[in-house]
């Protein structure tokens, strides 16, 4: 690629047009468009994380974090989707040496953490109904709810492209079109993980402990 | 009996036939209107055997050209509804005073209202400039494409089914009566138990799906895809306005889709986030809103500005005055823009600081502002100023913006606005700076752009026509409003009982007939012009002596846009080009590369307009299938791996061998 | 025309009917006259009878003036640039390549920044001095405020789509008719039902939001008598437009006059009373209560008018201590229910058609507490009585929907 920015002296008519093919430069436009795609949802997680700033402490006359949260059930949810984070950074390594089996196998590792994660979820709002906080009990427990859930179908939805790309990488191998979606995937997930930690902090942590 | 009624909701949500509103002359009448031009649109489409190049060539399309292009349609046809609602709002008002009631009571006025603003705003005004900068940006910048095809043919149909959703609620059932912004209280589940705040929620989330990924689409074609040498600072104006818009979308839609599943959420499952009782707070919805709503405004109007920009520069054949302070304006807007969102609710009752302090940052943007506004007018300072049709618009949109702004920076002094704010003044002062800002400006780009687009300029009688029609209607029409706000007049009346005012509604109703003349010329414009096409034609691709890329190739570009990726040296670089003697390459011709058509983009919309109507009308089993499909169609979508083709060199040489054949002809 | 905002009584109505054709006409060909006689009309934000609004007022004025020392310029360089720079006027410079000077770029930045900065002063201190929630300080701009004066206190209540005043210190209750004396320091406490207005006298102050379960304030004073009106400038709902009250301001002997004439001829405010009231109607005639019942205004911002319902102050104490877990909790839960009486009563919501009554989501039904309109294509208001069916009569109906409050008070 002929690359002339300014004219060299004395030449009268710069170079105007670059005369071979340059290849296509989606890999770098993916990876900044999911990366902003990332932070318009990081906005929305923000608008959730505002709102329960406000609405944090309008229990309704109803129950709040102390009477809810049941802080080592948490913990060990936590643990979960910081595990398949791990793991999920060994599929990327495996894939990087271009170990299809391998990277298969971590993927379906973090799968498996996901799917805990969410079932731990799931669990978790069943014991709040059974305790008599429904989301529409307050506004403290709507917008707890909308938050967890929130992330919660991230994650689900996260789970769901796992599956998919395993069945692509399975079909497709390990293809430069796959390595980018994995890649996303990767952002992903790690945002996930990100914002959990927020929530964790945000709503068990302070929630319980202040 | 009673499993009979549950068998229907079961199957049908809450939709029965009553609710197909037969009892409405107006809106039969509309509903007949529309059937006999949908059923002469097709009967025409089946009659030229249009249907396969339709689907080919235009719905599939991931050309950023088509897709800019019908962004900008669907924006005409948007206008022409929104424009009736205004129709029938200065209708209602001129005559509705003391015993007369006029012709529309409280509840068909007040979805007027609100269908006015929110078609105006999310399905006019935003189309139109997504299409523009759809259409220029990747041109400007020396790109084949946009960074995402796919995705801005995805983002396209969204808009359209979001867009579609208002148009049903015409005819099956009802639209919003909560305002264009849907405050709660009001429009929670208990004060507005309809269906029109739930058709308002999803048409705005179907669409901001659309718009959201539109924002991150052009965002990475600008960073990612300008041509080598084209450096930001060399950017032309449009570009950067168009980077600072898209950085605004992605910034502020977000929060919009947020906040409108908040509101969703008390509706449909009772939560409590702006309900009065149990907690609930509306006034968070009224922040939230408007930290969407004001950027928004921006998103608006920093596209106009780009045009206005280009525009200036080419009919003044000069270069742009102080292009870096236009930059640095817009960086300065766009940063701005999201500290000032309070200023829309002063009177909610914020202390004195809190007010003083969004007051003072929304009189500080008018700074930069104004300093756009005196770039402009120093670039027509020495030049030689050709006043084609664009060019009047800009000279049109300086001196009605500068007044809008006025009496925007009067409204951003909160003891100021505690008297003005919610009267007539207000509505005056956003149409002042929304038509003569927004509108003009998309008109101005339309005609600018048009030949670019499709070869042949615009009928210039025509155009005069409808500048001069949509000015003087402009000001007939909400000069008025300004008095009537002065004169205490609240907005959203459905009648006054002071028989004194009715003149000046007379007056701006009149001024709304204009700025219909305005429009009967727009359309007549493009009858005209289509029938004068050779006439008109324009072989050269460069019929205003431009000064950006988007003219150094043909009109209308080839689907490659360039045959070589070309190469920046300069701000102005078609300009800089024809000054330094640029020859054009006429062999050594290559396969491009070239995204494939799909229509994956058309059926996941199809499917979201099918979701939303059912979530609208409580049809649980037809949501979730759609919602199920919807996934499914992307997944599918997904494993689609060969995506794109070559366009070989014979084709291209064979192209630009006619256009070389039509650069002699001119 | 310094009364045109009043609403004309029946006769000059029918005369204003009678004219209306000449009316249609007049603007059309007296366009350009009519802007010059922009003073003869009746600008209340312009004319203001209290101090606050006349503070605003110069408000406008000066900040609209400091603007114009450069939009008037910026316009008028515009069309001369415009004009002398086309390009059929061969005489002028022509200088493609000049794009840049740093005087101009200063020039430009710095004209508007310096008009700012005044204007950001003024601001600043405009809306410190005109805080609504400010108690006042002068009576206007020649007298301090008196030292023993005690203000006014009245407590505004938007109600669908009506609005109840109450008077603490008289224990008197007034129904779309705000009276106050002249010279007298006002305190206003704003509140609202159910959903949210706002609270705008033009004559009198600014306007400020009044919202359900919360309470802004407004302090202001009336300078002169005025027979004005004051109304709700933020939609709210079908009844909206007809959702404005009388504002007076009277010497202090006719206000005397006023409060004696309410408690000798009102009827009573009771909680029944209330409730009555509290139901959705609009075009509501003038009504004046004696008495009303007590702590009635902080049962309103409460939302707790109806027997058995819990106060917001008492839940927002509750959750200052942490909230209420078990089954003490859930007994609360259905003490604070407010929005939803309205579906849960088989009542309409304001405004809106729903499933509580069985009514469809579309319109063809009034709202209730809409006064039938027989032209609006209804079945069922056009059908059962065909004699309401002609606007045009005017005088027929009793309850007719089109009677402005005044003719029936006053």
């Amino acid at each position: 690629m002929m690359h002339t920015d300014t004219a060299p002296p004395g030449t009268a008519a710069p170079v105007f047009y670059v005369t071979d093919e340059e290849g296509h430069h989606s890999e770098g436009s993916t990876m900044l468009g999911f990366w902003l795609y990332l932070m318009s949802d990081c906005l929305i997680f923000a608008t959730l994380f505002a709102t329960y700033g406000v609405l944090g402490r309008n229990y309704a006359a109803g129950p709040s974090q102390k009477d809810l949260f049941d802080l080592t059930g948490i913990a060990v949810n936590t643990a979960m989707l910081l595990f398949s984070s791990i793991t999920y950074g060994f599929a990327m390594l495996e894939m990087d040496k271009d170990n299809q089996r391998r990277t298969q196998l971590w993927l379906a590792v973090t799968g498996l953490f996901g799917v805990a994660f969410v079932a731990l979820e799931i669990r978790e709002f069943v014991h709040l109904f059974h305790e008599g906080a429904p989301p529409w009990r307050s506004a403290f427990l709507s917008s707890f709810y909308t938050l967890v859930s929130t992330h919660g179908l991230h994650v689900s939805f996260g789970i769901l492209w796992l599956v998919t790309l395993m069945i692509q990488v399975q079909k497709y191998g390990l293809v430069a079109a796959n390595k980018r979606r994995l890649m996303c995937l990767s952002m992903f997930w790690h945002f996930l993980d990100l914002i959990w930690i927020g929530v964790f902090t945000v709503v068990y942590l302070i929630g319980v402990l202040e | 009996m009673f499993d009979n009624v549950n068998l229907q909701q079961l199957i049908f949500g809450r939709f029965t036939l009553d609710q197909i509103p037969y009892h409405e002359p107006i809106l039969i009448g509309t509903f007949a209107g529309v059937a006999v031009v949908g059923l002469a649109v097709l009967a025409t489409i089946t009659y030229f055997r249009f249907w396969g190049p339709l689907w080919r060539d235009w719905v599939t399309s991931i050309d950023h050209k088509k897709i800019g292009i019908m962004y900008c349609i669907f924006a005409l046809i948007m206008l022409l509804r929104g424009f009736a609602d205004a129709l029938m709002m200065r209708a209602q008002q001129s005559i509705a005073f003391g015993d007369q009631q006029g012709f529309l009571p409280p509840h068909h006025y007040d979805q007027i209202f609100t269908a006015h603003g929110m078609i105006m705003i999310f399905f006019v005004a935003m189309p139109f400039v997504t299409g523009l900068m759809n259409f220029a940006v990747p041109l400007q910048i020396g790109a084949r494409d946009v960074a995402f095809p796919f995705l801005n043919n995805f983002s396209f149909w969204m808009t359209v089914s979001g867009g579609m959703l208002v148009m049903v609620s015409l005819f099956i059932g009802e639209f919003s009566r909560a305002t264009w912004l849907a405050y709660p209280p009001l429009s929670g589940a208990a004060m507005s138990p309809g269906v029109g705040v739930d058709y308002y929620i999803w048409a705005l989330q179907i669409a901001g799906v659309g718009t959201t990924l539109s924002g991150i689409n052009l965002i990475a074609t600008i960073v990612k895809m300008r041509a080598p040498g084209l450096t930001m600072m060399k950017l032309p104006i449009f570009v950067w306005s168009s980077l600072c818009t898209n950085i605004l979308i992605v910034a502020a839609f977000p929060i919009l889709t947020a906040v409108l599943v908040l509101l969703s959420l008390d509706r449909y499952l009772g939560f409590h986030f702006f309900t009065n009782d149990l907690g609930g707070n509306s006034m968070l919805y009224f922040n939230l809103i408007w930290i969407w709503g004001h950027p928004e405004v921006y998103i608006l109007i920093l596209p106009a500005f780009g045009v206005f920009s280009e525009i200036t520069s080419t009919f003044c054949g000069k270069r742009l005055f102080g292009y870096t302070s236009m930059v640095y304006a817009l960086v300065v807007i766009t940063i701005l823009a999201y500290l000032v969102w309070l200023h829309h609710f002063f009177t909610m009752g914020s202390g004195a600081d809190v007010n003083s302090f969004f007051g003072i940052t929304t009189m500080i943007i008018s700074i930069p502002t104004g300093a756009k506004i005196f770039n402009w007018m120093f670039t027509m300072y020495r030049g030689r100023i050709r006043f084609e049709v664009p060019m009047m618009w800009v000279v049109a949109f300086i001196v009605t913006f500068v007044i809008g702004g006025m009496t925007g920076v009067l409204l951003a002094v909160p003891p100021a606005d505690f008297v003005l704010h919610n009267s007539l003044f207000l509505i005056a002062h956003f149409h002042n700076v929304i038509i003569g800002g927004v509108l003009f400006g998309m008109f101005a780009g339309v005609t600018f752009w048009f030949p670019k687009a499709f070869g042949f300029k615009l009928d210039e009688f025509w155009g005069k026509m409808s500048l001069g029609f949509w000015v003087t209607g402009f000001y007939v029409a909400f000069m008025p409003l300004y008095v009537l706000g002065l004169m205490g007049v609240t907005r959203r009346m459905q009648h006054f009982d002071d028989p004194s005012l009715q003149p000046w509604f007379m007056v701006a109703a009149f001024g709304a007939v204009l700025i219909a003349c305005g429009i009967g010329s727009q359309i007549m414009m493009f009858v005209v012009s289509i029938r004068r096409r050779e006439e008109l034609r324009d072989l050269t691709g460069d019929p205003w002596g431009g000064r950006t890329l988007e003219w150094s190739t043909s009109s209308p570009p080839p689907d490659y846009n360039f045959a070589f990726t070309p190469v920046v040296h300069d701000s102005d670089a078609w300009w800089d080009m024809k000054a330094r003697g640029f020859s054009r390459p006429t062999g050594g011709y290559q396969p491009i590369h070239m995204p494939k058509n799909t229509a994956t983009g058309a059926i996941l919309a199809a499917l979201s307009f099918i979701c939303g109507f059912a979530m609208v009308w409580y049809i649980w089993w037809l949501a979730a299938l759609s919602f199920v499909a919807l996934i499914v169609t992307a997944i599918v979508h997904t494993f689609n791996y060969d995506r794109e083709y070559y366009i070989p060199a014979e084709t291209v040489s064979r192209e630009e061998a006619k256009r070389m054949r039509e650069l002699e002809l001119a | 025309m310094s009364s045109s905002t009043l609403r004309p009584d029946r006769t000059t109505l029918a005369d204003t009917r009678r004219r209306s054709l000449l009316r249609r006409c007049v603007p059309l060909i007296a366009l350009p006259p009519l802007m010059t006689l922009l003073g003869g009309c009746n600008l209340v934000v312009m004319q203001p009878a209290g101090f606050i609004a006349e503070q605003q007022r110069n408000l406008v004025l000066a900040s609209t003036g400091l603007m114009l020392l450069i939009i008037v310029p910026v316009i008028a360089c515009t069309l001369f640039f415009a004009w002398h720079f086309r390009a059929t006027n061969e005489d002028a410079v022509y200088d493609p390549e000049w794009h840049h000077s740093t005087q101009l770029e200063v020039l430009i930045w710095t004209a508007p920044l310096l008009i700012i900065i005044a204007l950001g002063a003024l601001t600043w201190i405009g809306t410190h001095t005109l805080d609504p929630f400010r108690p006042l300080t002068r009576l206007d701009a020649k007298r301090e405020l008196p030292a023993n004066v005690e203000p006014l206190q009245v407590e505004a209540i938007a109600m669908d789509w009506k609005w109840l005043f109450l008077y603490p210190q008289y224990g008197i209750a007034t129904v779309n008719e705000l009276a106050i004396p002249v010279d007298r320091p006002v305190t206003f406490k704003i509140t609202a039902t159910d959903v949210m207005n706002t609270f705008y006298v033009p004559t009198l102050a600014g306007m400020i939001y009044a919202m359900p379960g919360m309470e802004t304030k407004l302090h202001a004073v009336v300078n002169k008598a005025v027979d004005s009106e004051g109304r709700s400038a933020h939609y709210s709902g079908a009844g909206f437009s007809n959702m404005f009250f009388k504002f007076r301001g009277v010497a202090d002997k006719d206000f005397d006059a006023w409060v004696a004439k309410t408690k000798a001829e009102g009827s009573d405010l009771n909680q029944d009373a209330y409730l009555k009231l509290s139901e959705p109607t609009e075009s509501e005639p003038a009504r004046y209560y004696k008495s009303y019942a007590e702590g009635l205004y902080g049962k309103i911002v409460g939302l707790c008018t109806r027997p058995g319902q819990m106060c917001m102050s008492e839940m927002m104490a509750i959750d200052a201590r942490g909230g209420q877990s078990g089954p003490e909790g859930e007994e609360n839960y259905k003490r604070l229910q407010y929005d939803n009486h309205f579906a849960r009563e088989g009542h309409e919501a304001p405004g809106a058609t729903g499933p509580a009554s069985g009514t469809g989501p579309h319109g063809q039904t009034q709202p209730e507490g809409m006064k039938p309109r027989p032209d609006m294509g209804n079945p069922d208001s056009r059908a059962p009585e065909p004699d309401k069916a002609k606007p045009e009569t005017g005088s027929g109906s009793p309850d007719g929907g089109q009677i402005a409050p005044k003719q029936i008070s006053q």
